[in-house]
């Protein structure tokens, strides 16, 4: 499937991911994120189930301290 | 972008409303700025009082310290702009009071400075407020590296900042990079109101 992550393509040689599985093939190691699939946020307790399809835009955040 | 003088732009921010979350080095930085501006009106929220430390990038003064934040920022903005309606909350922001507090909102700006707090608003803000833009400070630590600074939009979401670097003992947060991240957000708010 191909999928937008962060603005870049990204092809990866499966029908769909996990955002679980994204995380962990792309190695975010993060503690705190906030994740948009096509624009729709996606809460950490959901991370195991939701999945990740065919031409779908994935946005991921770091949240940093600071302010 | 529409070109317009001050007088118009006034007229059309007296009858805006925006919400800012924390009223830290974020915070009270980007009131003033939209304070300055003619902005109709600003809810203000923060718990905490003004400590020696807060001055090398809050906007408040020595013989403020010990003071309710809260209280202070609606003052400094009152000595600057005696126009603005400040709504000032002297209470702990959490996720069953953030949609109480922000709910009338056009813009809101988050402005806390802990990780944790960053991701509840969002994750509050999109589900609860899905309609109001929020403005979010993400990574402004330290100093140097103006050209790592930058804004983008994820729908209703805005981010700005260099979304890199964390404030810690030996990168602590200063008045420059706070105060061009807050005044980055006060610019997007401007943005969006003035479309």
């Amino acid at each position: 499937m191909n999928i937008t992550l962060n603005n870049r393509p990204e092809n990866f040689k499966v029908d769909n991911l996990t955002i679980s599985e994204l995380l962990a093939i792309k190695n975010f190691t993060f503690r705190m994120l906030v994740i948009k699939v096509n624009g729709k946020l996606v809460k950490k307790k959901e991370y195991a189930n939701a999945k990740v399809l065919d031409g779908d835009v994935v946005q991921i955040l770091h949240m940093i301290s600071g302010g | 972008m529409k070109l317009m003088n001050f007088h118009q732009i006034k007229e059309i921010l007296k009858n805006k409303i925006i919400g800012i979350a924390g009223c830290g080095g974020l915070g009270s930085n980007c009131a003033v700025a939209l304070a300055r501006v003619g902005i109709g009106k600003i809810i203000i929220a923060d718990f905490d009082t003004i400590e020696e430390s807060n001055l090398n990038r809050q906007y408040y003064f020595f013989d403020q310290i010990g003071k309710k934040k809260v209280q202070c920022l609606k003052e400094n903005i009152h000595m600057i702009n005696p126009n603005v309606k400040v709504e000032a909350h002297n209470i702990m922001l959490d996720s069953n009071n953030i949609v109480d507090i922000y709910r009338n909102c056009d813009v809101i700006v988050e402005a806390f400075d802990k990780a944790k707090m960053k991701q509840m608003i969002i994750e509050i803000v999109s589900e609860e407020l899905q309609e109001t833009p929020l403005v979010v400070g993400l990574g402004m630590a330290g100093w140097g590296n103006n050209n790592t600074l930058h804004s983008k939009q994820l729908d209703n979401l805005f981010i700005c900042g260099d979304e890199v670097r964390e404030v810690s003992e030996e990168l602590p947060p200063l008045a420059p990079r706070v105060g061009i991240v807050a005044n980055m957000q006060a610019n997007i708010v401007l943005e969006i109101l003035l479309k």
